[in-house]
């Protein structure tokens, strides 16, 4: 099975500070969720320089709309969020599945573990999903999420976010994230907003008002670029 | 050069984009080589982790990826995909129909031992935890390049075990005794 193969290259790893240790307390779900034992440091083999970049199945035509999923239009402040999905090189990440899930306006999710009191919405289901272009551009339609409480610390609340997943060409560019609202107040006490080391890092999670990307009379536009870890310069010692 | 968004939790609710299910099938009945591998993921106090969501990348039986970073030409059942994502239940458990994957090239030419590589996150996992599938019935695990660069004792944390039927067993442990190992990659 030693196929002589040309070999493909890497990815970087990401810099200290970059990416949010397991072992975070002040995030209370992490305490007997994050492993003890060091990671052990591996090569890049083929296994995870490759990854599941055909598989995503279909996305509908209305799927980035989130608020045009129902007989009618949830309630709540309409938005658009616009961005990137690119690497560290400012390469576009094209034709990749971007998807979200969110809070409705009033900060509850419809999902059955959402047990705080604030009403649904009939015409929100909260989960979209759209591929890239060939620029790495996505574009979403749906309401800003509320900020909602949640059990971590005493008057516990999470800054208004939404969710994103985002795949990449690799395994190893895979990525979970959440994008933040610029200037609100709760993010500088959130544990898990917190949980990332750098500042400059965290500012990477909130997004930006752009007023270019604002639709008159329709939607606030909000702007987020998402960078996935870029290729090494080197083949890998295949 | 711009500079990497970070990570943050998958959080509890990803169930709206991705609803639990019972089983991932990557390979209908009847196909050959089938195999199941069943686990379940536990925290450190040995409870469930019922909002876990587990992804798998695997060759095909020939030891081939389906994608275009794999510079061999695709194998005969190239329309293997090799991914799936299951949301466990709430039992912690999961359960994966696939195929036995192939020996995969690896560093300096030499094979590694036939994997499945999984990605999990959860609630209460701020990154991604990245490790590995190897079956306990592979003489090859003994010169595989990753697990015998682990301590001896931990190794069988990532060695799926053969049962009846052909189902292997294969839990994760966040924490406790038997901890997975997970990789920095």
């Amino acid at each position: 099975m030693s196929d002589a193969v040309s070999l493909p290259r890497g990815y970087r790893r990401p810099a200290d500070g970059d990416m949010p240790p397991n072992d975070s307390p002040a995030y209370r779900s992490t305490v007997l969720r994050h492993p003890v034992q060091p990671l052990v440091i591996i090569p890049q083999t083929l296994s995870e320089i490759t990854g599941p970049v055909y598989e995503y199945g279909e996305t509908g035509p209305l799927d980035h709309d989130l608020t045009r999923q129902h007989a009618g239009a949830p309630l709540g402040e309409r938005i658009i969020i616009e961005g990137r999905v690119l690497d560290e090189d400012e390469r576009p990440a094209p034709e990749t599945l971007v998807e979200v899930w969110q809070a409705n306006a009033a900060g509850r999710y419809r999902h059955a573990c959402d047990l705080h009191d604030a009403p649904l919405d009939p015409n929100f289901s909260g989960a979209g999903r759209v591929m890239t272009g060939a620029d790495g551009r996505f574009r979403f339609v749906t309401v800003k999420p509320g900020a909602y409480p949640w059990q971590n610390h005493d008057n516990a609340w999470r800054p208004a976010h939404v969710h994103f997943s985002v795949y990449g060409r690799s395994f190893l560019t895979r990525l979970v994230t959440q994008m933040y609202f610029p200037g609100d107040p709760l993010l500088e006490l959130d544990p898990i907003f917190n949980s990332i080391p750098s500042e400059r890092a965290r500012s990477r999670l909130v997004s930006t008002f752009d007023l270019a990307l604002t639709e008159p009379v329709w939607a606030l536009g909000y702007r987020f670029d998402i960078v996935l870890r870029g290729r090494d310069a080197t083949p890998t010692g295949l | 050069m711009r500079s990497l968004t970070p990570s943050q939790t998958i959080g509890p609710f990803f169930g709206i984009l991705i609803p639990r299910r019972d089983t991932l099938v990557l390979a209908a009945e009847g196909t050959p080589g089938r195999i199941t591998v069943q686990g379940t993921v536990r925290d450190g106090a040995g409870e469930p982790v019922s909002d876990a969501l587990i992804e798998v990348w695997q060759a095909d039986a020939e030891g081939r990826w389906s994608h275009p970073d794999d510079p061999r030409d695709p194998g005969p059942d190239g329309s293997f995909s090799g991914f799936g994502r299951i949301h466990v239940g709430v039992d912690g458990g999961f359960t994966v129909e696939t195929i036995r994957p192939g020996s995969v090239p690896g560093p300096n030419g030499a094979p590694q031992a036939p994997h499945l590589v999984v990605g999990l996150f959860a609630r209460g996992l701020l990154t991604r935890l990245v490790t590995r599938v190897y079956f306990d019935d592979e003489p090859s695990n003994a010169t595989d390049t990753i697990l015998t660069r682990l301590p001896t004792d931990r190794r069988s944390t990532l060695i799926a075990v053969r049962g009846a039927e052909g189902r292997y067993r294969f839990d994760i442990a966040l924490q406790g005794p038997c901890e997975t190992v997970f990789f920095d990659v």
